[in-house]
């Protein structure tokens, strides 16, 4: 349920090489041009938007390798009561 | 098959080994320094003195017959080597860097084992083409493509910084995987002389690092698909390239920064024998210089402790993580600039004769070289990269 805003989000700061759009929900996003520093402005934009707050561990490629991937972790993260 | 895994215990034999760098250094590297310096020559000699003790292959595991020295071992060999003569460090430093990615990345694959066991045999030098027109300093980034067609590759690249690329026998270079590939997604190939054509770009006549024979070169090479490492760069990048490159870095510009106190401590002792009641006033200057140093020392081995601790857990997420990134990016930011503020308090205790050409105590090489250090990938793009990692970083 939450594939599609962070579908819009990976659009806006994934810095990608290619349209998000012409992405499947499980496309490598590294493949698609992700890199370790660009994950920071996705993971900063991805709490915001959902206000929530990705803990060290989950800033791993695993995480931020597909949209999937990422939509599983907001919504694990957003079923928390968020802890700063 | 035996493990690619390299050793990180120290050897016990290291102590005898690391001697016999220090005779050489004394004996054959610091007598060619000025030489190699005046005229921006490759330190033939030098570099001929380090394969004679199989130095080339200090990093390849014993499987394969090669020294199998630690990360702390190598760190240690290249502060040494950093006394006498920096390009020559800086040459065997990189190098070995070039060294430690196929070991950690190329298992299981014919051709980098074999490639081993002849680097072993023949003592082969490795230079590294990262740096790229249009890109600059930024690893994460290529241009250039490589063509895979069928069992062979072609690769074109306009190199502008390769460090001893006419005397290597091998260059890895980046490229991306494919020419429809992301600028991101990158590899790592080992071209080899022979398959490869170098055209001249530019000249290296450089404040420091003359020796290390930078020049810029339009790279042109074909061979078999299978010279390419059988992990994607950034991988190869996060667990090796990176933080190698800094602790080889950071080890060689401690042995610079070492020699420059070392020259300020025997002036320091000149003076006092010509008055042995009252300590000179540069005693308390070196004291002063002696605590930068120190803390210098203990940022390198506080980071080959870190790396060593990891490539033994053998865990490829621990690597990536922007914790250990920034601490990797803060010994090369830290050590790239005490290298050059404790060269310049051994130049104010040494006075004139720090500052004169012709004098035992000079420090001028020691000075240009230092400078180097914060370029070779420039600290402001490092400083950058730490400024993003840091705010994501939530723990201590
Ligand atoms: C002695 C020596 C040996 C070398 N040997 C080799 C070698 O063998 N192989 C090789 O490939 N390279 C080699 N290099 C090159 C080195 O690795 C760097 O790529 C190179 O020094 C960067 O050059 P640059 O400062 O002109 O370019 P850039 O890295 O592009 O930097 C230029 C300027 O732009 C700024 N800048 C650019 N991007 C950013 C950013 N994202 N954030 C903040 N600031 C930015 C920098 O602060 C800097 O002021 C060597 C360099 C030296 C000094």
């Amino acid at each position: 349920m939450y594939a599609e805003r962070v579908r819009e989000i990976v659009s806006q700061h994934g810095r990608l090489s290619v349209p998000v759009a012409e992405l499947a929900d499980d496309s490598d996003l590294y493949q698609a041009g992700l890199t370790s520093l660009a994950t920071v402005g996705l993971m900063l934009a991805l709490e915001d938007g959902f206000d929530i707050e990705f803990p060290d561990n989950m800033l791993s490629r695993r995480t931020f390798g597909s949209i999937a991937s990422l939509a599983a972790a907001v919504e694990q993260l957003a079923a928390k009561p968020v802890l700063v | 098959m035996a493990s690619l895994r390299p050793r990180t215990a120290v050897a016990p034999e290291f102590g005898a080994l690391l001697s016999e760098v220090h005779r050489v250094g004394r004996e054959v590297i610091a007598p060619a320094a000025d030489a190699v310096d005046d005229a921006a020559r490759f330190p033939h000699e030098s570099i001929a003195a380090l394969r004679e003790l199989q130095l080339l292959s200090a990093y390849v595991p014993e499987a394969y017959g090669g020294l199998g020295l630690s990360i702390a071992d190598i760190s240690k060999v290249c502060e040494a080597l950093g006394h006498y003569c920096a390009s020559t460090a800086m040459i065997f430093a990189m190098h070995q860097i070039q060294v430690a990615c196929i070991v950690h990345h190329a298992r299981g694959s014919r051709f980098f084992e074999h490639y081993l066991r002849e680097l072993v045999d023949q003592q082969l030098l490795i230079a590294s083409a990262t740096t790229e027109l249009g890109v600059g300093g930024d690893l994460r980034s290529s241009i250039c493509a490589i063509e895979v067609d069928g069992d062979r590759f072609r690769l074109v690249k306009k190199a502008p910084v390769i460090s001893y690329g006419e005397q290597a026998d091998a260059i890895l270079v980046t490229s991306r995987r494919t020419p429809d590939a992301a600028s991101s997604d990158q590899v790592h190939v080992l071209v080899r002389r022979g398959e490869t054509q170098l055209e001249a770009l530019s000249a290296w006549d450089t404040l420091g690092f003359r020796g290390t024979c930078s020049s810029g070169y339009t790279l042109s090479s074909e061979g078999a698909a299978e010279q390419i490492i059988p992990t994607p760069f950034d991988a190869i990048l996060s667990q090796t390239m990176h933080p190698v490159s800094h602790i080889v870095w950071s080890s060689l510009w401690l042995g610079i920064a070492a020699d420059a106190v070392g020259r300020a401590r025997a002036f320091v002792r000149g003076e006092a024998r010509k008055n042995p009641q009252l300590p000179p006033m540069s005693s308390l200057r070196l004291g002063e210089v002696d605590i930068v140093l120190n803390g210098m020392r203990n940022n390198v081995q506080s980071a080959v402790a870190e790396y060593a601790r990891l490539l033994e857990a053998d865990d490829a997420d621990a690597f990536k993580s922007f914790g250990f990134a920034t601490r990797i990016n803060n010994l090369k930011l830290s050590s790239s600039q005490l290298v050059v503020d404790i060269v310049g308090k051994a130049m104010l205790i040494c006075g004139l004769h720090g500052y004169r050409n012709d004098s035992k105590f000079t420090l001028g090489r020691h000075l240009r070289d230092a400078y180097g250090a914060a370029l070779m990938v420039n600290n402001d793009r490092i400083l950058a990269h730490n400024a993003t990692m840091l705010l994501a970083l939530k723990e201590a």
